[in-house]
């Protein structure tokens, strides 16, 4: 531990920094009144364009992905470079599509996709299942953040005998979160998100810049990479795709980028701009993290060509690969470096937990505790049950990584795109039509759910000897094609769950099955700042139609 | 801001710019090659960073020819 010291120090300091902007973080741009959903949950709704780049980007770019997306790329080569066509077209997705959410929730004070999907299918039945859907995919998400931390946290030799005495830096690190996260809701991780992103486009390009200069040039990096991949036995490596990765490359980058654009913590965190214009302008920004998460993923084949070996990993002859990173930092950089690189990956895994907590309990509060719970429930009320709900949330992801095997979070995340990615057909197509029937998109929804389970058990990993949720690439000979290919299973099931949605909606039209009524309007959708927003919505419709499905 | 005999609409035939950054990225035959390599990066890692600014260029002039206040 010693010869970390500085390291730590600076990690330390860093850290402690991050967490007093986190409690300040509920003065600035303070509010009149804090005690509304808006408020804490969405930060007013009134960010604009450099808080809402600093904010989004801090939000999908996560700590695990810095930390994963290199890892990949070091064990499997090109096959991990997904990460970045997978973020070139979500933003033009996010262009067309999300910009509609925002205007129909601004109109309607709409708080989560869930409350859309209720008002304008009308079933609370089904906004129920968006809202589970959204909780059950996100909290692995927050474990896995913590993963990030402790590759870090590992590196750096904090490690104790007991698996509490282990886990003591990321509870205390949490504790402190879920302290200023209550305190401050969405405005502590859009203050920190500055000094995170700073951080680490600092490290990186200095990385960058640094190390294929010492390593002896980019070409002899990609030399590296190319010997390593030649000599091992695995077929599906290297530095270019094979014949039979290439469908599952395009189909993982595709899914992910409509999972990632579902995912309640992205939508929450585009929910809190303020305008239409500060989301299109920042569809033309935000790419420039996606520049960052193509050299951060690079990093994986310097760690190769600087002969990083990885550390053991939770059992025993395995390695984890999520230290190669924090290693290669370690090796190359004077120890006040690495202790900054460290920090901008820890307070890297803040920003989007503290977000996702925040999502989920926005789904909590609004789509169960008012739905079921406490329909009159007063906005004070509200604000109350989600701050309550983020702390149970964080306690739950730290629950996760303490007494599970952090690879079953690993798991769970794997699960977590691809039924996220289920309920796409009743809010994406829902934005542009009403067409498809909610009694449809429950079995759509059921039925991609369904197959994904069993999509997902069936695939082995032959790395780890383990005989089902090895990955997410399907073996297109399971369906009976006589091939070798893959395919992602969220892209199968996505397709038939709209299938299915499609064919119910035929037969629950044909046999007059009521449809509910739409309570937005065509004009809603194209709402902007200024424009007249409708009040107390939600006890209206309470009145009005008091029927679900 | 809306003129209440006209409707206002966000569709416009700009809009299927966009569909060439969606769809060329998932195009894995134009970059799934070694050489010509850039600086020591085989096409398969210049070209995807090439995508990014072709994204970039895409929706900044989608944005532009589209903003309320040309019309």
């Amino acid at each position: 531990m010693s010869d970390h010291i500085t390291e730590i120090i600076i990690f330390t300091f860093l850290f402690l920094l991050v967490s007093g902007m986190g409690f300040v973080a509920s003065r600035w741009r303070r509010p009149k009144d804090m005690a509304h959903l808006d408020e804490w949950g969405l930060g007013g709704r009134s960010f604009g364009g450099w808080i809402t780049w600093f904010l989004v980007g801090g939000d999908l770019y996560t700590a695990y992905t810095f930390v994963a997306v290199p890892a990949l790329i070091f064990g499997a080569g090109a096959a991990g470079f997904f990460a970045v066509p997978y973020t070139v077209i979500i933003y033009p997705l996010f262009f067309l599509i999300l910009i509609r959410l925002w205007s129909v929730s601004h109109r309607h004070g709409f708080v989560t996709p869930a409350d859309f999907v209720r008002s304008r299918f009308d079933s609370p039945t089904l906004a129920l299942v968006i809202a589970i859907t959204g909780i059950v995919a996100t909290m692995p998400y927050i474990a896995l953040q913590l993963i990030g931390i402790e590759a870090v946290l590992k590196t750096m030799g904090v490690t104790g005998e007991s698996a509490f005495a282990r886990h003591l830096p990321i509870i205390i690190a949490f504790a402190i979160l879920a302290a200023y996260t209550y305190q401050s809701g969405l405005r502590a991780p859009a203050l920190i998100a500055f000094v995170k992103d700073t951080l680490i486009y600092i490290v990186i390009l200095v990385a960058v810049l640094w190390l294929p200069y010492k390593l002896g040039g980019w070409g002899a990096i990609f030399d590296a990479a190319d010997a390593k991949f030649q000599a091992s036995p695995s077929p599906n490596d290297g530095i270019l795709l094979n014949a039979n990765n290439q469908v599952q490359y395009f189909t993982l980058a595709l899914g992910s980028a409509l999972a990632l654009f579902l995912y309640p913590h992205s939508i929450t965190g585009v929910l809190a701009s303020k305008n239409r214009d500060v989301i299109k302008r920042n569809m033309s920004a935000l790419p420039a993290y996606s520049f960052l998460l193509g050299l951060i993923a690079l990093l994986g084949y310097m760690a190769i060509a600087a002969g990083v070996k990885p550390l053991p990993g939770a059992s025993p002859g395995s390695v984890d690969n999520n230290t190669v990173v924090p290693l290669l930092f370690d090796q190359q950089f004077p120890a006040w470096f690495t202790g900054v690189a460290f920090a901008a990956i820890g307070i890297g895994a803040l920003v989007p937990a503290a977000i996702m907590s925040i999502a989920a309990a926005n789904l909590f509060t609004r789509n169960i505790y008012k739905e079921y719970l406490r329909k009159d429930a007063t906005h004070a009320q509200e604000a109350n049950v989600a701050k309550i709900t983020s702390l149970v949330v964080k306690v739950g992801a730290v629950a996760c990584i303490v007494f599970l095997d952090p690879q079953f979070s690993i798991d769970l995340q794997l699960i977590g795109g691809v039924i996220i990615l289920q309920t796409a057909p009743a809010v994406v197509i829902g934005l542009y039509t009403r067409w498809l029937h909610r009694g449809a998109l429950m079995a759509g929804w059921a039925a991609g759910m369904g197959l994904g389970f069993w999509m997902l058990w069936q695939i082995p990993n032959a790395a780890t000897g383990r005989k089902h949720f090895g990955g997410s690439a399907f073996p297109l000979s399971e369906f009976g094609f006589d091939t070798q290919k893959t395919i992602y299973v969220g892209f199968v099931t996505v397709l038939v769950n709209l299938l299915v949605a499609a064919l119910v909606t035929l037969v629950l039209r044909a046999a007059k099955t009521p449809e509910g009524t739409d309570h937005t309007a065509p004009d809603d959708y194209l709402a902007d700042e200024g424009d007249p927003r409708i009040e107390r919505h939600r006890d209206e419709t309470a009145v009005e139609t008091p029927s679900s499905t | 801001m809306a003129e209440p005999d006209r409707p206002r609409t966000d569709k416009s035939p700009w809009n299927w710019l966009l569909l060439i950054p969606i769809v060329v990225p998932l195009l894995t035959f134009l970059y799934n090659h070694d050489e010509p390599r850039i600086a020591g990066f085989p096409t398969f890692y210049w070209l995807q960073f090439a995508f990014i600014l072709l994204g970039v260029g895409t929706t900044t002039l989608v944005y532009q020819m589209t903003r309320r206040s040309r019309r």
